[in-house]
């Protein structure tokens, strides 16, 4: 069906040079959260993966903001992809994206004023993570705005997920609770280190050295089954 | 301890920009593959940072007071324009200068240290000078940690490990342990 879709004279004349190729919608989002994960494959977005996972809450508020941005700076995008000149294109993508992150700081400080304090700059900060404007330029300015959604999402949800896994194994070592409630009971003595920045840093080593671990198993077994 | 050397030595060393703050982490796990160029892009960060310095300067005091909520998308666009505008004035007065930075210039624009610095500089109300002492300390502290990893993985390089730690994983360890080192100087602040 994707090939069909790609063949037709119709998407043809849409052709824009370096497009990501045709797929569907639920590969546009799966590849976000899988394939291409923001942080533990392609490692854009450090600044905010490290310094706001030392408890669960604050990494979900982060991942759900960075969300937001990414959908709505990804749909306008895509929607103004033909008027914007190539000259300015960065520009225009840095006042698109700053724009969202002004209105999700906004409604995060309205709405949860707790987790915006201990949030502090990190919020007004996602203008500069680097997997916004590398999304908008790869793949946003290229493509409709259906997909320019779908890849958002899925590139949310990937940020999202990882951020809540570095953020639940910190909390959980470096204070015993998760999401505030105690689970390891009175007789655990809290691994500081893990909520210091050295304990973030850690972390994703760990989570990073898995990753390969598991791939490199895979890789060993297949090669087994090839012989 | 005045003032200002406190403000320079506490962001050199205490709350270093990129080891305990974390900002700036993508040129420091990016561009940190080299010791030479991760102490010019060090260079080329402080310069900038001095400039972000003042611009937010200007802004907080002269035209944000009215509309604060503007904060975030003005920092961006000053900061954007200034350093295209200083990066131009060097490349014409000063080619030498400019050759040693190189692409890094530009490139330092997306990166959250400089804005955090205008954001810190903001909710800490520094003036003028302090504000200066402040991005001249950050620059330095991160010219230092990036100059830093860089040593460890030049050293890394030739180190028999195990496959699977090859790649990032190694380097973000060797970084924890970095930014463990530097909360020794924890204590020096709470007097």
């Amino acid at each position: 069906m994707t090939t069909a879709l790609a063949l037709s004279p119709a998407a043809a004349l849409d052709f824009v040079p370096g497009a990501p190729p045709p797929a569907t919608l639920r590969a546009d989002i799966w590849r976000g959260i899988a394939a291409e994960n923001p942080v533990l494959v392609q490692m854009l977005g450090m600044c905010p993966t490290m310094a706001v996972t030392n408890v669960l809450a604050n990494g979900i508020a982060m991942g759900v903001a960075t969300t937001f941005v990414l959908v709505g700076s990804g749909l306008f995008v895509s929607l103004l992809r033909k008027y914007i000149a190539h000259e300015v294109r960065i520009t225009s993508y840095i006042l698109i994206i700053a724009t969202f992150v002004t209105l999700a700081d906004l409604l995060l400080a309205a709405s949860f004023p707790e987790i915006s304090k201990a949030l502090g700059p990190f919020i007004p900060l996602i203008v500069a993570n680097c997997l916004l404007l590398g999304r908008a330029e790869a793949f946003a300015a290229k493509v409709g705005p259906v997909r320019a959604v779908a890849d958002g999402m899925g590139m949310g949800i990937g940020f999202t997920l990882s951020l809540a896994a570095m953020s639940a194994i910190r909390e959980l070592l470096g204070r015993g609770s998760l999401l505030g409630f105690d689970i390891l009971g009175p007789h655990w003595e809290p691994w500081v280190f893990m909520v210091l920045p050295a304990g973030g840093f850690f972390t994703l080593g760990l989570l990073l050295i898995t990753a390969a671990w598991i791939d490199e198993l895979r890789r060993r077994r297949r090669a087994l089954e090839a012989k | 301890m005045s003032n200002l050397a406190w403000i320079f030595v506490s962001t050199l060393l205490v709350n270093n920009f990129t080891l305990v703050m974390f900002l700036g982490l993508c040129s420091f796990f990016g561009v940190t593959a080299k010791i030479e160029t991760a102490w010019r892009l060090g260079l080329a960060n402080t310069f900038v940072l001095i400039i972000t310095a003042v611009s937010a300067w200007i802004l907080n005091t002269y035209i944000l007071t009215r509309t604060p909520y503007l904060r975030t998308i003005a920092f961006i666009v000053v900061i954007a324009s200034a350093v295209q505008i200083v990066e131009m004035a060097v490349k014409k007065y000063l080619p030498v200068l400019f050759r040693q930075l190189g692409i890094y210039l530009p490139l330092i624009t997306t990166n959250c240290a400089i804005l955090g610095l205008a954001l810190f500089q903001t909710s800490r109300r520094y003036n003028f000078v302090e504000g200066l002492v402040f991005a001249l300390g950050a620059g330095f502290g991160l010219t230092l940690a990036l100059s830093l990893l860089a040593s460890i993985r030049e050293r890394m390089e030739v180190a028999d490990v195990p496959v699977i730690a090859r790649r990032m994983g190694l380097v973000l360890v060797a970084a924890s342990c970095l930014s463990l080192a530097f909360m020794g100087f924890a204590g020096m602040g709470s007097q």
